[in-house]
């Protein structure tokens, strides 16, 4: 097993899940059966991404290995010499256990989906677009340069509009489409905007080659500022794909699409694909764009998990704690613990698609009721799906012996570390209040569809556990949502082999853009990357953060069993007690209506506007001079017709009138005639008689 | 009182007037031949007298003599054409025959 | 030049099948039309040929012996012909290089599939073949010629046919849509006319018995040495005739793109033309414009280029902007189209202005993609119409239901049009995008137009949600989807721009040594132009 062989399953991996996407669309409905192949491809490339995860982390440990080639040649640019764009793959050990998610959940989600999706007209597509999906998020993943990044950026955005707007015969699923890839579209632009500010310095898209420029100190157009400017732009792609406040509008709305999508999209696929691209660009963010990410990252766990509390569609709490969940990743990152942000990724994609997929088969069961308010009691109706779920649950929660709870637990410690040595409390202060609201409404959301009495007897009645298609992929999930995946030890990754793969990059930007803490001079053993002061300050706040994320989980649990197990408070009477705080997070603090209002009115307003302008003053300027062209020639062909033509007329008439005048003369009679000779003679005669 | 050359010019002078005369008043073709004929007979009288009371040998009456057959040719073709005019028009008054008018 | 003439077979083929089309009785209505597609595949045949002979190496632009196929023939000479030009001396003088051999490809293959589209034409179909024919002509000879005042012969040639085609096959308002595109154009043409006379009247060519005479070759027109001292044009001449002269040229080609404020007759000239005259207009016309201030504008005039870069990138922006703005609140999907056209013609002033190898490569990658996205787009809204006799957006919905394949196709253009990544429009826009952005004076117009990437997803989404999106108008319960015919002219545009879109290298390296000379020319240009005139001062 050697790295050429490596790299070839990995590009393998890519093009099996295009190959089934091109099959099906192509063939789909002849074939019979033919979302069988699609699985089978989505299984060899489960199967084979695992002998490269294998093969690279046991074996490769160390080593990137790298694939290129070229693409496209610019030939010999003026005054730059030889030019062109590389795209190829680049393994290291993030990419490939990334490469290994992504195939787990899409695996997963597509044997989810085989029951699930049973008589619709569109079966064949329906798992063609999942193919998609996959290849596009494998792209991200595995790329090495930015173009290839943004490429399958987009072919994300792409598969995200047809998987959301797959039911698009219904105008909000076609709205939620459209939402979700011109909201995506306006962080791609940023993107692209800071992938160009790269560009036009180090003429090349590679991550190698201009993190390499970077570490030698060649800023782009020598300034820091721009260095800044283009990791916040990087950023804004983002806080598209993932989700982040501002844009995490469309993420919710996404939710009009099947609900196997929803799996891949919330857990491994595109909003992941956020995270995945700050982890990145990870190194060469300054101190100030990192912190631009860890304010944009709590504002919006903090937003969402205000909203969640609220919400009534189990889809919809769960999309609000995804959003959440992805705002610490990213606040997570912004403060500079890269790896708790990767391990949160990578667990989160396991829980939350098991989430989703829960959820799955309670809308399943209860013949497409979304709404919490009409479940209840389910725990009888599907025990294997209540038990999944509550792991999930304890998982997202952040309680011990989860996976949840290492990450979680990490996120909230680096943010505790990070505040000691900078005096930005704001981060664990939102983190902790977070992460004990996230503890609240997940178990609101337990206790409503399955503990309690049924509140819809009639769908409760006809409610039943689903097939086993559906429970596997439920139950292996909540397998990977166990602690011992990730670590031995149940209360400290450091022990566990994550922790020995994932190494923290070491920051490239000069020293005085960065903070101080990123920067380890001595340089000694592995891991090691911040400085010393950093990793004790880590390691202290460890064990307080442990023991406050465990008190702010219970009080949320317990808050959630206060209200809505045990009724002690009465949840309809709280809401009318703090009716306008209610109402916000229900209507989710208007960021729609405020969109609707403002940016949406405004484009439309300005685009009727300008289509008016075109129309009336351009074209009217231009049919203006054609009548005015016309009036002109109109006047001097009336000129011509009065003046010049009547000038001619005009001698021609005087030429008549001596005619009619003249022609009296001619009577034809010779004696006339002769009359005239002899006048003439006589007059002749006296006038040379003169002379 | 003798006869004289003058005498003999304001003979033919008054001929000649009513010849004139005749040719540009009367309607009928025949009668402005007539005219034609006393212009004609003027010119012979001033042509004779001169020859008589100049010196000019004979040439004078040789003139007269060739007017004479001249005008005897002119008469015979004037009436031919006559006749013809009065075989397409039916008339004889000049007045009516202004076919010079086209 | 030895062997085959294929330039001259190339452009003058399609004038063959219209004397062809014309001895053929107007009532074997087949026979015609499959003249023509045999005629139109047979130039594609040609092209396809010398695509296969090119020589990617080679870069042309200033330099008759590194273009390819040249043929150059004398084809009027009037010795003595009066004092003050002396002796007249024309060449047909034909050559292609990177700059121009995409534009021919792309000129064979949109005029076969024009031709398939065109098949449903029911009305005077001799007399719209041979026209059609001829438009070809036009259209191919002003891509391949290299000596001015051929080129403007065959420009003018393309107006006519045209004039006809959109005032007789046209739509209810097609005298006044015919009448303004020609006018217009005319209008331009005029400019166009005045500069080639006076860089006529400046520019000397040395015949080999050493007597010299003025020229209208442009590649002598490029180099400065071939100025006379006095000439009108001359960069000799203290004056600022130069400037003035490259304005008018410029407007010449602008009113063709069409560049903002002259754009206003694109909208009309679609919305009333039939399908493929709006296919051939869009998907080939307009590329002549920008073709134009490549070919001619920019190495005739470099030192000028430097100067007015600037605006033509301002000028661009507003167009990808505006374009964008105005397609958005159309409610016909002709001229929506139609609107999309003028702000992706933005892309290529913007990549043009940028001077630099990407930029001007994306631009010429564009206006290639642009033919080919916007042919798709004009063929799918054709399909349309020939089957529900509107084309009002807000009368459809649901088609997705009904017409399936079509929908496929659609959203392949539409995508392709809104530059998603893998297919070919993205690559091109990108690259306008990197080249623009690289040019310190045009950085800030490049963001602005970035802003088009997000307004163009707007709108062909929100025409997307309109017309193939929500239930099925029961009007529409019996539309067919497309048929073999639709099918075969629209897939081979579908295959071109994604196979474009994934490896776009066999046409950027078609382009890529004549971009990189042509940035040379027009950068050095700024030196050797300029300091000859601070000489002469």
């Amino acid at each position: 097993m050697n790295e050429n062989i490596l790299i070839q399953l990995s590009i393998l991996n890519i093009i099996l899940p295009l190959f089934g996407f091109v099959l099906l669309i192509f063939f789909g409905k002849r074939l019979p059966k033919s979302h069988l192949f699609e699985i089978s491809t989505i299984f060899v490339g489960l199967v084979s991404s695992s002998i490269v995860s294998f093969f690279k982390l046991n074996y490769f440990e160390d080593k990137l290995i790298v694939f290129d080639f070229r693409w496209i040649d610019f030939g010999n640019v003026p005054f730059f010499g030889n030019l062109g764009i590389n795209i190829g793959i680049q393994l290291d050990n993030v990419s490939v256990i990334m490469q290994l998610t992504v195939f787990i959940v899409s695996f997963v989600v597509h044997l989810f989906s085989i029951k699930y999706m049973e008589g619709d007209p569109r079966y064949s597509r329906y798992f063609a677009y999942l193919g998609l999906f996959t290849f596009s998020m494998l792209g991200i993943v595995l790329t090495h340069n930015f173009l290839m990044m943004y490429i399958f950026w987009e072919l994300v955005g792409l598969s995200s509009y047809l998987l959301i707007g797959f039911w698009f015969e219904k105008k909000s699923a076609s709205d939620a489409a459209k939402k979700a890839f011109i909201v995506n579209r306006i962080g791609d632009v940023g993107f692209f905007l800071g992938i160009l500010i790269l560009y036009a310095n180090y003429h090349t898209f590679t991550f190698s080659e201009i993190f390499g420029q970077i570490a030698q100190g060649n800023l782009p157009f020598n300034s820091g500022a721009w260095l800044t400017a283009a990791g916040i732009l990087i950023f804004c792609g983002a806080i598209g794909k993932s989700a982040q406040f501002p844009l995490h509008v469309w993420l919710p709305d996404a939710m009009e699409g099947p609900t196997p999508v929803s799996a891949l999209i919330h857990a491994a696929t595109m909003v992941a694909a956020g995270v995945y691209l700050v982890a990145r660009i990870f190194v060469m963010l300054t101190a100030d764009a990192m912190l631009v990410i860890a304010s944009i990252g709590a504002i919006t766990a903090f937003i969402s998990a205000t909203i969640a509390i609220t919400q009534t569609d189990i889809k919809r709490v769960l999309a609000y704690s995804t959003v959440s969940q992805l705002g610490y990743m990213i606040m997570s990152l912004g403060v500079g613990s890269y790896f708790f942000a990767f391990l949160h990724l990578i667990t989160h994609a396991f829980f939350k698609a098991g989430l989703f997929l829960g959820s799955g088969s309670v809308i399943h069961a209860m013949h497409h009721e979304q709404d919490i308010r009409f479940m209840g009691g389910l725990r009888k109706k599907l025990p294997i799906t209540y038990y999944t779920f509550l792991i999930y649950t304890l998982a997202i929660a952040g309680i011990p012996f989860t996976s949840g709870f290492l990450s979680k637990d990490g996120i909230l410690g680096g943010t505790l570390a990070f505040a000691k040595l900078t005096g930005y409390w704001f981060f664990p202060v939102v983190g902790f209040f977070v992460a004990m609201l996230t503890a609240f409404y997940m178990f609101r959301l337990v206790i409503l569809t399955f503990h309690g009495e049924a509140r819809d007897i009639h769908k409760f009645e006809h409610a039943h556990e689903s097939p086993a298609t559906m429970l596997i992929p439920l139950i292996s999930l909540a397998v990977l949502s166990v602690f011992i995946f990730f670590s031995p030890n149940p209360f400290n990754i450091e022990a566990g082999w994550f922790y020995k793969w994932i190494e923290t990059p070491k920051t490239i930007v000069p020293q005085e853009l960065a903070f101080s803490f990123m920067i380890n001079e001595s340089n000694t053993s592995h891991n090691i990357i911040h400085s010393e002061l950093y990793t004790e300050t880590l390691h202290h706040s460890h064990s307080t953060a442990m023991i406050l994320s465990l008190i702010m989980a219970g009080l949320g649990i317990l808050f959630a069993f206060v209200i809505y197990q045990w009724r002690l408070i009465s949840a309809d009477k709280l809401s009318i007690k703090l009716q306008p705080l209610y109402n916000f997070s229900y209507n989710k603090w208007y960021f729609d209506e405020l969109y609707s209002k403002t940016a949406v009115a405004f484009t439309l307003g300005l685009s009727n506007f300008l289509a008016w302008f075109d129309q009336k003053v351009i074209d009217g300027i231009v049919n203006g001079t054609a009548t005015i062209t016309r009036w002109t020639s109109f006047s001097s062909g009336k000129f011509d017709n009065r003046v010049v033509d009547g000038l001619v007329n005009w001698t021609a008439y005087v030429t008549g009138f001596f005619g009619m005048v003249f022609r009296k003369f001619q009577t034809g009679k010779v004696q006339t005639y002769l009359v005239m000779v002899l006048t003439g003679i006589i007059i002749l005669f006296f006038i040379f008689k003169s002379l | 009182m003798t006869v004289g050359l003058n005498h003999f010019l304001a003979l033919s002078a008054v001929l000649f007037s009513l010849g004139i005369y005749a040719v540009l008043t009367r309607k009928n073709a025949i009668q402005v031949l007539m005219g034609i004929e006393l212009i004609l007979n003027s010119a012979n009288i001033n042509f004779i007298a001169f020859a008589h009371y100049g010196n000019f040998g004979l040439t004078g009456q040789v003139i007269s003599l060739f007017v004479i057959i001249l005008a005897a040719a002119e008469a015979a073709i004037a009436l031919a054409i006559v006749l013809n005019i009065y075989k397409q028009y039916s008339t004889v008054n000049v007045d009516e025959i202004d076919g010079l008018k086209e | 030049m030895s062997g085959i003439p294929y330039l001259t077979l190339v452009t003058f083929l399609p004038i063959l099948g219209m004397i062809i089309v014309l001895l053929i009785k107007s009532e074997k209505i087949q026979l015609i039309r499959i003249t023509a597609a045999i005629v139109t595949f047979l130039q594609i045949v040609i092209a396809a040929l010398m695509w296969s002979k090119f020589n990617f190496s080679a870069a042309g632009i200033n330099d008759q012996s590194s273009f390819q196929f040249v043929e150059k023939v004398r084809w009027i000479e009037i010795k003595n012909l009066a004092d003050w030009i002396g002796t007249v001396k024309i060449d047909y003088f034909l050559g292609v290089d990177g700059l121009s051999m995409p534009m021919v490809l792309l000129t064979a293959l949109i005029s076969f599939l024009g031709v398939l589209a065109s098949w449903n034409i029911s009305k005077g179909i001799k007399g719209y073949f041979a026209l059609y024919l001829l438009l070809d002509t036009g259209m191919m000879g002003s891509f391949v010629a290299l000596d001015f005042f051929l080129f403007y012969v065959f420009w003018e040639l393309m107006l006519l046919p045209m004039y006809f085609l959109i005032g007789i096959w046209g739509g209810p308002r097609k005298e006044y849509a015919a009448i303004k595109f020609f006018i217009y154009t005319l209008f331009g043409s005029v400019f166009m006319l005045l500069v080639m006379l006076g860089l006529y009247f400046s520019t000397y060519e040395i015949l080999p018995d050493g007597s010299k005479v003025y020229t209208f070759n442009m590649l002598q027109m490029m180099n400065p040495v071939n100025y006379s001292k006095e000439g009108l044009l001359s960069p000799f001449n203290p004056n600022n005739l130069r400037f003035i002269a490259y304005i008018f040229l410029f407007i010449g080609f602008a009113i063709k793109v069409p560049m903002f404020p002259f754009h206003t007759w694109l909208p009309d000239a679609h919305v009333e033309a039939p399908t493929p005259i709006s296919v051939i207009l869009a998907g080939i016309l307009l590329k002549l414009g920008t073709y134009g201030m490549m070919r001619i504008s920019f190495p005739i005039f470099p030192e000028i280029t430097n100067q007015l870069a600037y605006w033509i990138a301002v000028f661009g922006m507003i167009n990808i902007v505006y374009g964008a703005l105005c397609a958005m609140a159309q409610k016909d999907f002709k001229s929506l189209i139609a609107y999309s056209s003028i702000s992706h013609m933005g892309y290529v002033l913007l990549g043009m202005a940028s001077l630099t190898t990407q930029g001007m490569m994306g631009a010429l990658f564009q206006m290639f993609n642009h033919g080919t996205i916007t042919a798709m787009l004009f063929m799918i809204v054709g399909v349309i119409y020939d089957r529900a006799h509107t084309r009002g957006v807000n009368d459809f919905g649901g088609l997705a239901l009904q017409m399936p394949v079509y929908t496929g196709i659609t959203t392949v253009a539409f995508f392709a049009s809104l530059g998603l990544p893998g297919l070919s429009g993205f690559i091109s826009e990108a690259f306008v995008f990197l080249g623009a952005f690289s040019n310190e004076t045009i950085r800030i117009l490049a963001i602005i137009s970035t802003l088009g990437i997000l307004l163009t997803a707007a709108y062909m989404l929100w025409t997307m949600q309109r017309i193939y999106f929500g239930k099925l108008n029961p009007r529409w319960e019996n539309l067919p989807d497309v048929n073999k015919l639709e099918l075969a002219a629209l897939s081979p545009l579908a295959v071109v721009v994604i196979l474009f879109g994934i490896y776009p290298s066999p046409m950027l390296n078609l382009m890529n040594t004549s971009v990189n000379k042509l940035v040379e020319i027009v950068v050095n240009g700024q030196v050797t132009f300029s300091n000859l005139s601070a000489l002469i001062k």
